[in-house]
């Protein structure tokens, strides 16, 4: 039984038809990527998925329990997590701030443990933080825990997204786009990252990548979504070579009128 | 006299500045986590000095006032700030979920009629259910004036400034050292990314209310206990300059809020000192009713050189990182 399937989802805006009769299987520990060109309605499928948008139409089901309807911390909390194609980071926190603010639902000690420094406070605080730096080394960016984020170099920055997305616990991973700006070395790095994370966990993800590149590397399945619509998915060398997929990135090669 | 005349105005002007600055500490925190501000903020600092009236008096009736009195004045105090603080907070929260969650996806003007809106319900309902004339606020600790080197302190003077810090502190200690604080501070940088990672945004903006709220009735509070006459209006040119004060010190930044509010204070207070300098320097005869006047055309200077305020960050709420 999929972990994460999407049964004829679709979206509208106003009149304008975002996504249409979307389907999807994710497998535990399973990689499937989605390309297309911009504008397909990529990001609204992951929008979709963690509840930021409410689907028109359409089941999401994760973990055997329907997603439809549920609020974003919620679907967080039950074990999806996110990166954003234009990094959403909190720019004047540190890098562990970042991670401990992850650990939220976690943390149980209120007004009383903050102001009185309680030994319930002491220990969640260095649980925590331990944790996080566990994180933080995975992903290569323990040595930048105390640095505020926006003084990052820019590959850092994305690994610091992944690392807070990971410290959810998630069962699945939502990356949009992780590559995207990087320099071949920092792209190969993120490879490596997305790699290790996926072996360690047995995670399943779903990833926006532009870069065939990433995909090739990391995905077994992939699906090319074209006008809200998934055109051909298979292996990616399949989908790369379809004549459809080839024709939607580059356009017909006679016009006709 | 000037080194004295000097001290004496630089106490006024920290006693008027912490009520500035309580209030500006509730425009800023809402601002900084939902890019509004809460027009009906004034008028919460009014409802919360009313509800101060309204617990001081049941709270002396209970215990008794005067010499049959069973609680010493300042417990009674103590005890009105708390339940008030904690009462008002709720009226922050109804605001919040009332006026502005149903908005939060409606365009920024409408969510900032909606506090004007709400800040004439809260006066009118006032004036329905306490009649609108003005009432006096009991005097709940004795007033001792101090002489320090030809220095007039009152009591209350130094308690209403040492409240106020201390509240500020608590902030301070709740913003920094508790996840609800970490969670406040994240939604200011971006806020869509922080229910993504578990974090029950509706609770964090509720919270956030209360907490601007509850500061707000502490600042009517003390007011009443400086000024002790309420009014239904009272909310009205305080809250605006407050809110001068939460602009002046950085959309959003709640250490610029602090400072600020102080600055203002001090700026509207040492103006009329300054008044009467320049008249018997230059022989000119401005009255100090020209005080706001001159105060605020500072105020404006100020941010004609630093328009994003004291503390203000240059980059606009769209672009991040």
């Amino acid at each position: 039984m999929p972990l994460l399937h999407v049964t004829d989802m679709s979206h509208n805006f106003g009149g304008l038809q975002a996504v249409s009769g979307y389907n999807l299987s994710l497998d535990p520990g399973q990689i499937t990527g989605l390309i297309g060109p911009n504008g397909a309605g990529k990001t609204t499928i992951f929008n979709l998925i963690t509840g930021i948008y409410r689907p028109t139409q359409g089941s999401v089901e994760f973990d055997g329990e329907e997603l439809v309807g549920k609020k974003p911390n919620e679907t967080a909390s039950m074990g999806l997590a996110r990166t954003f194609q234009e990094m959403k980071l909190w720019r004047h926190m540190t890098v562990l701030e970042h991670i401990k603010m992850a650990r939220y639902s976690k943390l149980s000690y209120g007004l009383w443990g903050a102001f009185l420094d309680t030994p319930k406070r002491r220990l969640e605080e260095r649980q925590t933080t331990d944790l996080a730096m566990e994180y933080l080394k995975m992903f290569a960016v323990d040595q930048f825990a105390d640095q505020l984020v926006v003084n990052l170099p820019y590959g850092a920055q994305r690994r610091v997204e992944m690392a807070r997305a990971m410290v959810i616990e998630p069962k699945v991973l939502l990356l949009d786009e992780p590559t995207v700006g990087m320099t071949p070395d920092e792209m190969m790095a993120m490879i490596e990252v997305v790699r290790k994370a996926h072996e360690r966990f047995n995670l399943a993800i779903f990833l926006i990548e532009h870069r065939l590149r990433v995909v090739h590397e990391l995905c077994q399945h992939v699906q090319a979504l074209v006008f809200g619509q998934v055109l051909v998915e298979g292996t990616p060398t399949e989908v790369q070579n379809h004549p459809k997929v080839i024709e939607a990135y580059i356009g017909q090669q006679e016009v006709e009128f | 006299m000037t080194v004295n005349f000097l001290m004496q105005n630089l106490i006024n002007a920290l006693q008027w500045g912490s009520f500035y600055a309580l209030i500006a500490l509730g425009y800023s925190m809402v601002y900084s986590i939902l890019m509004l501000f809460n027009f009906a903020h004034g008028d919460i600092f009014m409802v919360g000095a009313y509800i101060g009236l309204g617990v001081s008096l049941g709270l002396l009736s209970l215990f008794g006032s005067g010499a049959a009195a069973v609680l010493p004045g300042w417990v009674v105090l103590v005890l009105t700030i708390l339940i008030s603080m904690f009462l008002t907070a709720f009226v922050g929260i109804i605001v919040e979920r009332v006026g502005y969650r149903p908005l939060r996806e409606a365009p920024r003007a409408s969510a900032a009629i909606t506090g004007l809106m709400i800040g004439i319900i809260l006066e009118t309902a006032n004036i329905l259910f306490l009649g609108g004339s003005r009432l006096k606020f009991p005097q709940l600790i004795e007033s001792v004036t101090y002489n320090i080197g030809g220095v007039y302190v009152t009591n209350k003077k130094i308690m209403i400034v040492l409240v106020s810090i201390g509240l500020m502190l608590a902030l301070h200690q709740l913003i920094t050292r508790t996840k609800w604080g970490m969670a406040m501070r994240a939604m200011a940088y971006d806020y869509v990314v922080v229910p993504l990672v578990g974090v029950p945004m509706n609770t964090i903006a509720a919270m956030t209310f209360a907490i601007g709220s509850a500061l707000a009735a502490a600042a009517g509070i003390l007011f009443g206990l400086a000024y002790p006459v309420l009014d239904p209006y009272m909310g009205v040119s305080f809250g605006w300059k407050a809110f001068v004060a939460a602009i002046l010190g950085g959309r959003g930044s709640i250490m610029g809020a602090c400072i600020a509010g102080f600055m203002l204070g001090f700026i509207e207070i040492m103006t009329v000192p300054a008044i009467q300098i320049m008249n018997r320097l230059f022989s000119l005869n401005i009255g100090s009713n020209f005080r706001d006047l001159i105060a605020y055309s500072i105020v404006l200077l100020i941010l004609i050189f630093r328009p994003h305020g004291l503390f203000g960050q240059a980059y606009s709420a769209k672009l991040r990182l």
